[in-house]
C-alpha cells in the first residue's frame, strides 16, 4: 500500500493490513489473538463531565463479562464506547483487532470515515434496553433488514436465516407482527435476532432486561444464556446479579468511571474487596 | 360503550382473577345500570337558533337573485373554466412535488454535518418563508429584466479574457430567458421554491420527531448514514410529515390564484373571473370559485385520510389485534 493513502484505500489499511504494516495498530494483533475486546485508559468525557476515567480491561474470545454497577457509573458509556456509538476523548479501544473509529499511522490518529465505521460495526450486534425495534417494519423485516441492505444479502436467504434466528428465540409464528403487538420480552428476544442476524463476533447487551415486568424478565435472560453457551462473546450491563453469578465468566464491577473490582462472578458476588463493590452488593443482593 | 356489553357477555373473564371470583362465578350477571342522564338543554337552544339560520341563508340562496344559478351552474363548466381548473391541478400538483423535494433536501442539509450545507439551508428556509409567494409570482414574471438571456460558459469572461488578450467570449449556449420561461414554468419556480421553505421546517421537525435509539440501533447493525435515513428515519418521520402536508397541499393549490399576477390567465380564478367580466355578472363567478376550491380541497382531504393511514401500519396492526381480541372475546 502507498504511503499517501485516500479514504477509501484507508479502509481496506484497518480491515487487513494493520498487524503487518502499522506497528501502533498491532498492540492488538488479528483475529488469531484470543482477546475480542482490549480497552486501555478508556476516558469519555460530556463537556466537563467524565463519564469515563480509565478504564483498563480485555474481553477473551468466547468469554461472557458482566458489567455492574449503580447508575452514573459509566458502564453504559463504556458498551456504547465498545461500538463507537460514542467517541472516547482518550485511551485506545481494539474489538476484533480493529482500533475503534480510529486509523493509527506514523504515530497519529485519523479519523475514520462514517462509512468505515459501519463497516467495523458490522460484526459486533447490540441489544438496547428499549428494544429499537424499527416500529415501521414486521417482526421479520427487522431481522432481516441489516443482512439485506447492509450485506447485500439474496432477500430469500436473508428470510430463511431470520425465521431460523426467530425461531431459536422462539418467536417464529410472530414473523409477520408489528413490534407493537409484542410484549417487551419478545420485542426484546427480536432485538437479539435482529443483531444474531448479522452473525456477529461480539455481543453487547446494554440492560437488556431493565425495561420489562419482572415475569418477561426471564425469556430474555434464557435467550441470553443459550447464546453464552453456544460460545458467544458478551459484555453484558446488568442488575441480574444471578445471571451474572451463573453465567457470566468475569464481572467487572464498576463506578465513578473507573473498573473498581474485577474477577470470577462468585468470588467478587460473594468475596467483594473493596468496600464500594461491598456497599454496592449489599443494597442489591 | 361496549363495556357494559362485554361483562354480561363474558362475567368470568374479568371476574375470574379477582379472589371473590368463585363467589361472583355463582351469581347471575350484575344488572347493567339504568340511570337518567344528564339533561343539557343548552344543546337544544342552540339547535334550533342555528336552524333558524339556516333557514334563512338556505332562503337567501333561492330568494336572491344575485346568485343567478342558471348562470352559475352554465359557465361554471365552460370549457375555459374547466382548462382553469386543469391548470390549477397541475400547477398544485407539480409545485407540491418539487417542494416537497426540495424540503427533504434542505432538511437533511440542516439536520447534516456539514456548516456549510446547514448554513446554506437556513438561508433557504429564510429567505422563501419571508418572501411572500405573490412577490415571488410578480419576481419571477419579470425575471427577464435581470437576465435576458440565459448562458452556460465560464464566469468572469468579460474580465479575464481581455486580460489574456483574447477577443470574444467563453460563453458556449446562450438561450432567450422569455422561450425558457414561460408563465407557468415561471409559476411551478415561484411556487415550488416558496413550497420547498415551508416543507424543509415540517420535515426537519418529521425527522427530529423520530426517537434517537432507532438511528442508534441502525448505526449499530452497521447501516451508513445514508442507509439510516433512507430506511428508518425518514419512513417514521413521514406520519409526522404527512398530515402537515396535507394542509400545504390545500394551501398551495389555493395559492395557484396568485399566478394571475405573473401572468399566467389559464388559472381557474382569474377564468372565472374572465367570465364573471365578460359578462358583467361577476357575483355567481365568485360563488362558482368558492365551489370549486370546496370540491377540490374535499377530495383532497379524503385522498389525505388514506395516506395517512397507511404510514401508520405498525400502530394499525396493534388496533387491529385488539379489536379482534374484543371481538373474540365478545362472542
Amino acid at each position: 500500500m502507498t504511503r499517501d493513502t485516500g479514504a477509501g484505500a484507508g479502509a481496506e489499511g484497518t480491515e487487513n493490513t494493520q498487524s503487518t504494516e502499522n506497528p501502533e495498530n498491532a498492540v492488538v494483533t488479528g483475529p488469531g489473538d484470543d482477546r475480542m475486546v482490549v480497552a486501555e485508559n478508556v476516558h469519555k468525557s460530556f463537556g466537563r463531565l467524565e463519564v469515563l476515567r480509565g478504564i483498563d480491561l480485555e474481553v477473551r474470545r468466547g468469554e461472557v463479562m458482566c458489567v455492574v454497577g449503580p447508575s452514573g457509573s459509566g458502564k453504559s458509556t463504556f458498551l456504547r464506547c465498545v461500538n463507537h456509538l460514542e467517541k472516547i476523548t482518550a485511551g485506545r479501544l481494539w474489538v476484533n483487532g480493529h482500533l475503534m473509529g480510529y486509523r493509527q499511522r506514523g504515530g497519529r490518529l485519523y479519523e475514520l470515515h462514517d462509512t468505515q465505521v459501519a463497516r467495523q460495526r458490522r460484526g459486533i450486534g447490540m441489544v438496547f434496553q428499549n428494544f429499537n425495534l424499527f416500529p415501521h417494519m414486521t417482526v421479520l423485516g427487522n431481522v432481516m433488514e441489516a443482512p439485506v441492505q447492509v450485506n447485500r444479502e439474496p432477500r430469500a436467504e436473508a428470510r430463511e436465516n431470520a425465521l431460523r434466528l426467530l425461531a431459536r428465540v422462539g418467536l417464529e409464528e410472530k414473523a409477520g407482527a408489528y413490534p407493537r403487538q409484542l410484549s417487551g420480552g419478545q420485542q426484546q428476544r427480536v432485538a437479539i435476532a435482529r443483531a444474531l442476524a448479522m452473525r456477529p463476533d461480539l455481543m453487547l447487551f446494554d440492560e437488556p432486561t431493565s425495561a420489562l415486568d419482572p415475569e418477561l424478565v426471564g425469556e430474555v435472560l434464557d435467550v441470553m444464556k443459550n447464546l453464552a453457551e453456544e460460545g458467544m462473546t458478551m459484555v453484558v450491563v446488568t442488575h441480574e446479579m444471578g445471571f451474572a453469578r451463573e453465567v457470566g465468566d468475569s464481572l467487572v464491577f464498576m463506578d465513578g468511571g473507573v473498573v473498581v473490582e474485577s474477577g470470577a462472578p462468585r468470588e467478587v458476588l460473594t468475596n467483594p474487596r473493596q468496600e464500594r463493590t461491598q456497599a454496592f452488593l449489599s443494597k442489591v443482593l | 360503550m361496549s363495556t357494559p356489553d362485554d361483562h354480561s357477555a363474558n362475567p368470568a373473564g374479568p371476574a375470574g382473577s379477582r379472589p371473590a371470583g368463585g363467589a361472583a362465578a355463582g351469581q347471575s350477571p350484575p344488572e347493567a345500570i339504568k340511570a337518567v342522564p344528564v339533561r343539557h338543554p343548552g344543546r337544544w337552544v342552540a339547535a334550533a337558533v342555528l336552524l333558524l339560520f339556516a333557514a334563512m341563508f338556505v332562503n337567501m340562496l333561492v330568494t336572491n337573485d344575485a346568485f343567478d344559478w342558471p348562470f352559475l351552474f352554465e359557465n361554471m363548466f365552460s370549457p375555459p373554466v374547466l382548462v382553469g381548473v386543469r391548470t390549477t391541478l397541475i400547477l398544485a400538483a407539480v409545485s407540491l412535488l418539487i417542494g416537497i423535494v426540495i424540503g427533504i433536501v434542505v432538511a437533511i442539509m440542516r439536520l447534516s454535518d456539514n456548516p456549510i450545507l446547514v448554513g446554506l439551508g437556513w438561508l433557504y428556509t429564510w429567505f422563501f418563508r419571508a418572501v411572500p409567494r405573490i412577490v415571488l409570482c410578480v419576481l419571477f414574471g419579470n425575471i427577464a429584466i435581470l437576465y435576458q438571456t440565459l448562458e452556460l460558459g465560464i464566469p468572469f469572461d468579460n474580465y479575464w479574457l481581455p486580460l489574456l488578450g483574447i477577443e470574444g467570449d467563453a460563453r458556449f449556449y446562450s438561450v432567450p430567458m422569455a422561450t425558457l420561461l414561460s408563465p407557468f414554468v415561471a409559476a411551478v419556480i415561484a411556487l415550488s421554491l416558496s413550497q420547498g421553505g415551508y416543507m424543509a421546517e415540517i420535515v426537519r421537525a418529521g425527522l427530529l420527531s423520530v426517537d434517537k435509539g432507532q438511528s442508534e440501533a441502525a448505526q449499530a447493525l452497521g447501516m451508513s448514514r445514508g442507509q439510516v435515513l433512507r430506511r428508518i428515519t425518514l419512513p417514521q418521520a413521514l406520519r409526522v410529515i404527512v398530515p402537515p402536508t396535507g394542509n400545504e397541499a390545500s394551501a398551495i393549490l389555493k395559492d395557484t390564484s396568485l399566478v394571475s399576477a405573473i401572468p399566467l390567465t389559464t388559472e381557474l380564478f382569474f377564468q372565472l373571473q374572465q367570465v364573471g367580466a365578460r359578462t358583467f355578472n361577476l357575483f355567481p363567478m365568485l360563488v362558482a370559485a368558492c365551489l370549486w376550491y370546496l370540491m377540490i380541497t374535499s377530495v383532497l382531504m379524503v385522498g389525505q385520510h388514506y395516506l395517512e393511514r397507511s404510514f401508520t401500519r405498525g400502530d394499525r396492526g396493534a388496533q387491529e389485534q385488539v379489536r379482534r381480541i374484543k371481538s373474540r372475546a365478545a362472542s
